[in-house]
C-alpha cells in the first residue's frame, strides 16, 4: 500500500526527519492561501501515486503569487498517466548544493531488510542501479538484532557523502529504519535529500509504502490507506476485501486463486483479448462475494464481456453457482455476458445449480476465455 | 518413492480447533494421512477431528511422536506458530496461513537458518503424495498416484495443472505448494533437488509467478544440476509493473525486475520448454515420458 508523499512527510516529520514547510491544498484557493504563509519559491506537487511526477509536468516551482495560481489550476485536475489530481503539496522551496539517495527495503532474496545511500540522489536510483550499480552503498540489516547504529554510518561513509554532513544523514537514515519497522514499512526511500549551501539536510521527496499484510497492527496507517485510495473500483475493492487490480481492456475476469487468476489474464491476452481486471474472490467464498465480485466487474464501464473461472479446493463449485444465480437473477437483462468455468471441489453439483439461461457455460479454462474473448469483440464491432 | 512427506509421516495439526484447522485436519485423516494430534494453546486435553489436542507442539511431539506440523493459526500469531514447530525440531513444518506481515517472515526466516526443520510456506495450499499423505489444503481427488514431481508458487493454479495431467493419466509422485509470499521457506531450488534425487520421479513441472528472482536462479540450477527433464508455467505475463497481483510476492518491482519474461528466458535458456497455457504444459509433460 502505497502512502502520498503529503501522508509520508507527516510521518517523517512527525519522527524528527527535517522536511520542507509545506501545506496540502485541494483548491487554488487552498495553495494560494498555502504560498502566502510559506512564501516563494514554492513547488506545487500533484499527489498522485505516480512515478516521473516532474516529468510528467505534475511538479512545477513558482515564483510569485500569479505563477503560483497559475500551476495550482494547472495541476489540480490534471490527467497524469490516467490519474486525476486530487490534491497538490504546497511546499517552501529548497536552496540546495547537492542532492543524494537514500533507503530502506526488503531484499527478498536474502529475507533482510537492506540500507542504501547513494550521492547520485535526485535522478531514477532504478537507472543509476541497472547503470552504474557500484554507486549504490548498500548495508543488510539482521531482522532479528534490528539495526546496529554504526551500520547506519558505515553505508553513508561508504557511498562517499561528504563527512561534514555524513553524521546528519546517518541519523536521518537510522530514523528511517526505525520507521521502516515500527510501520511495517515494505519500502522508504527519500530522494532526494537535499544538501544546503549553509550545510543543513532536508528530505525533499518521500516515498513509503506499507506491507498491506500488517495493516491490522497499525491502525492509523490503516486510516491513511483509506485515504489513498485513488480509483472508486479500488476503493470498492477494498471495501468488499478482494484481491483486485484494474487493467485497461474489456474483458472483466473473475477467479480464485492468484496465480491462476493471473493465468486467465494471459490466456485472455494469449488468445487476442484484452484483460481488464484482476479480481481474486480468495479460497473458500460463499455465493454473497461471488455476487460482490459480479458487482466490481459490472461496475467497470470499460468491461464488455466477462469470463469466471473457479478451481475449487477449499472453495465449493456449488457455492460459486449460487451466486451467480443470484446475482444475475436481480437483473431484467444481464448486463455483461458471462462465461462460467467451474471445475474442482462440487463442480458437478455447480454446473447443475448454474443458471443456463443467465450465463454460457464451458469446460475448459482455455475454451471458457476464448469464448468470452470473441462475446468482448462481439460487442465492439 | 517421494519427497518431504509420506506415509510415515506423523502430524501434528497447529490451530485444529479453528474452522479452517479442523476442516482440514478431517481432510487430511479422510485422505489417509497420520494426523496424531492438534496442538492449540488453552484446549490440552480436548479432542479435535478425532485426535488429542495439546497446549503445546512440545507435548504433541512428546505425547505422539510427530514429526511433522500444519500450521492454520490467524496471521497475526502465525509467525509465533511457526517458531514453535522450529523450536520443536520437527523435520517439517507446512504453513497454510496467508497474510503474515513480511517483517515477521525475515525474522522466521533468520531462525530458519540455524534449525534442521525444513518450512514450507507461508501462504501455500502444502503438500500431497498422491496416495499416502496430505499436509495442507489441496483437493486430494485430482491426484494421481505415478511420476511426475510438481512445484509451485500458486495454489489453484497447481490443481488446474495437476487436472491436465491426471485427464491425460499422468500421476504424480510429490506435488509442492512453496507459496506466494516474497519470504518463504523451502525454494524451487530445494524442491527441485529433491526430486532429482528421487528415483521414481520421472520428469517435473515448474510453475512460476512473476515477482523476485528465484525462477531465474531455479533455472540456472536446472540447467547446472539436473538430468530430469522439466516443463515450466511462469503466470503474470500481462501484469502492470508496480501491482501486486493478490500474492504478496507476486509485483514486478518499477525497475523491471521479477517479469514473466526474465523468468521465461532464463528458463528457455536452460533447456526447460514453457507452455503458453496449461495445456501445453502437459503437452511438453507427455513428451518427456
Amino acid at each position: 500500500m502505497k502512502l502520498h508523499e503529503y501522508q509520508a512527510k507527516s510521518i517523517f516529520a512527525d519522527a524528527g526527519i527535517p522536511v520542507p514547510d509545506s501545506r496540502l491544498a485541494t483548491t487554488v484557493e487552498e495553495a494560494l492561501d498555502a504560498v502566502d504563509e510559506i512564501g516563494y519559491p514554492a513547488a506545487i506537487k500533484a499527489q498522485v501515486h505516480v512515478g516521473g511526477r516532474g516529468k510528467a509536468g505534475g511538479i512545477k516551482i513558482a515564483t510569485d503569487r500569479d505563477e503560483a495560481e497559475q500551476y495550482a489550476d494547472d495541476i489540480l485536475g490534471m490527467d497524469l498517466k490516467g490519474y486525476t489530481v486530487g490534491k497538490v503539496l504546497v511546499e517552501s522551496g529548497v536552496d540546495f548544493v547537492d542532492e543524494l539517495y537514500v533507503g530502506v527495503t526488503m531484499d527478498r532474496g536474502e529475507g533482510e531488510p537492506v540500507l542504501m545511500v547513494s550521492t547520485e540522489g535526485g535522478v531514477d536510483i532504478e537507472e543509476v542501479a541497472a547503470e552504474n550499480p557500484d554507486a549504490i552503498a548498500r548495508e543488510h540489516v539482521d531482522p532479528a538484532f534490528g539495526l546496529h547504529p554504526y551500520q547506519a554510518r558505515k553505508v553513508v561513509y561508504e557511498a562517499g557523502v561528504d563527512a561534514d554532513v555524513a553524521l546528519d544523514v546517518a541519523s536521518i537514515l537510522s530514523t528511517l529504519y526505525d520507521l521502516y519497522e515500527d510501520s511495517d514499512a515494505s519500502e522508504i526511500e527519500v530522494n532526494p535529500v537535499m544538501i544546503t549551501g549553509d550545510r543543513d539536510v532536508i528530505a525533499a521527496d518521500a516515498v513509503m509504502n506499507v506491507d498491506e499484510d500488517a495493516l491490522f497492527r497499525q491502525p492509523d496507517l490503516a486510516e491513511m490507506a483509506e485515504e489513498s485510495y485513488e480509483d472508486d473500483l479500488e476503493r470498492k475493492a477494498g471495501e468488499y476485501g478482494f484481491d483486485y487490480v484494474r487493467l485497461s481492456g474489456n474483458v472483466g475476469i473473475i477467479g480464485n486463486g492468484a496465480g491462476l487468476v493471473m493465468t486467465t489474464l494471459d490466456l485472455v491476452d494469449y488468445y487476442g483479448g484484452k484483460p481488464a481486471n484482476f479480481l481474486d474472490i480468495g479460497g473458500g467464498a460463499k455465493a454473497d462475494r461471488v455476487a460482490n465480485a459480479l458487482d466490481m466487474v459490472f461496475s467497470d464501464p470499460n468491461v464488455d464481456a466477462v469470463v469466471f473461472n473457479i478451481f475449487g479446493g477449499i472453495t465449493r463449485g456449488d457455492e460459486v453457482a449460487k451466486g451467480i444465480n443470484e446475482a444475475l437473477g436481480q437483473f431484467d437483462e444481464i448486463p455483461k455476458r458471462v462465461v462460467v468455468r467451474l471445475a474442482g471441489t462440487n463442480a458437478e453439483e455447480g454446473m447443475e445449480i448454474l443458471n443456463t439461461d443467465l450465463v454460457e457455460v464451458e469446460e475448459t479454462l482455455e475454451d471458457a476465455v476464448q469464448r468470452a474473448v470473441k462475446n468482448a469483440e462481439e460487442v465492439t464491432q | 518413492m517421494s519427497i518431504f512427506v509420506d506415509d510415515d509421516t506423523r502430524v501434528v495439526v497447529q490451530g485444529i480447533t479453528g474452522g479452517e484447522g479442523k476442516f482440514h485436519a478431517e481432510q487430511m485423516i479422510e485422505y489417509g494421512t497420520n494426523v496424531v494430534a492438534g496442538a492449540v494453546p488453552g484446549k490440552g486435553g480436548q479432542e479435535a477431528a478425532g485426535v488429542p489436542v495439546y497446549d503445546t507442539v512440545d507435548e504433541a511431539v512428546e505425547a505422539e511422536d510427530a514429526d511433522a506440523s500444519v500450521i492454520f493459526v490467524p496471521p497475526a500469531f502465525a509467525a509465533d506458530a511457526i517458531f514453535e514447530a522450529l523450536d520443536t525440531d520437527l523435520d517439517l513444518a507446512v504453513a497454510i496461513t496467508e497474510g503474515i506481515p513480511t517483517q515477521d517472515m525475515a525474522k522466521v526466516k533468520k531462525r530458519l537458518s540455524e534449525t534442521e526443520t525444513r518450512l514450507l510456506g507461508p501462504n501455500c495450499p502444502g503438500i500431497i503424495t498422491p496416495g499416502e499423505a496430505k499436509l495442507g489444503i489441496l483437493p486430494g481427488n485430482i491426484f494421481a498416484d505415478g511420476n511426475v514431481g510438481l512445484v509451485s508458487r500458486s495454489g489453484t493454479l497447481t490443481y488446474q495443472v495437476v487436472d491436465n495431467l491426471t485427464e491425460r493419466g499422468i500421476g504424480q509422485t510429490t506435488a509442492i505448494g512453496i507459496g506466494g509470499d516474497p519470504i518463504i521457506g523451502t525454494s524451487f531450488i530445494d524442491a527441485l533437488e529433491a526430486f532429482e534425487a528421487d528415483t521414481e520421479t520421472d520428469a517435473v513441472v515448474m510453475c512460476g509467478e512473476i515477482g523476485g528472482e528465484d525462477e531465474e536462479e531455479a533455472a540456472r540450477f536446472i540447467g547446472e544440476h539436473m538430468d530430469t527433464p522439466v516443463a515450466g508455467f511462469i503466470a503474470g505475463r500481462t501484469a502492470p509493473p508496480g501491482k501486486r497481483m493478490g500474492h504478496a510476492g507476486a509485483i514486478v518491482s518499477g525497475s523491471g525486475t521479477g517479469t514473466a519474461e526474465s523468468k521465461i528466458d532464463a528458463l528457455n535458456e536452460a533447456g526447460v520448454p514453457v507452455g503458453d497455457t496449461p495445456e501445453e504444459v502437459a503437452d511438453h509433460v507427455e513428451s518427456f515420458l
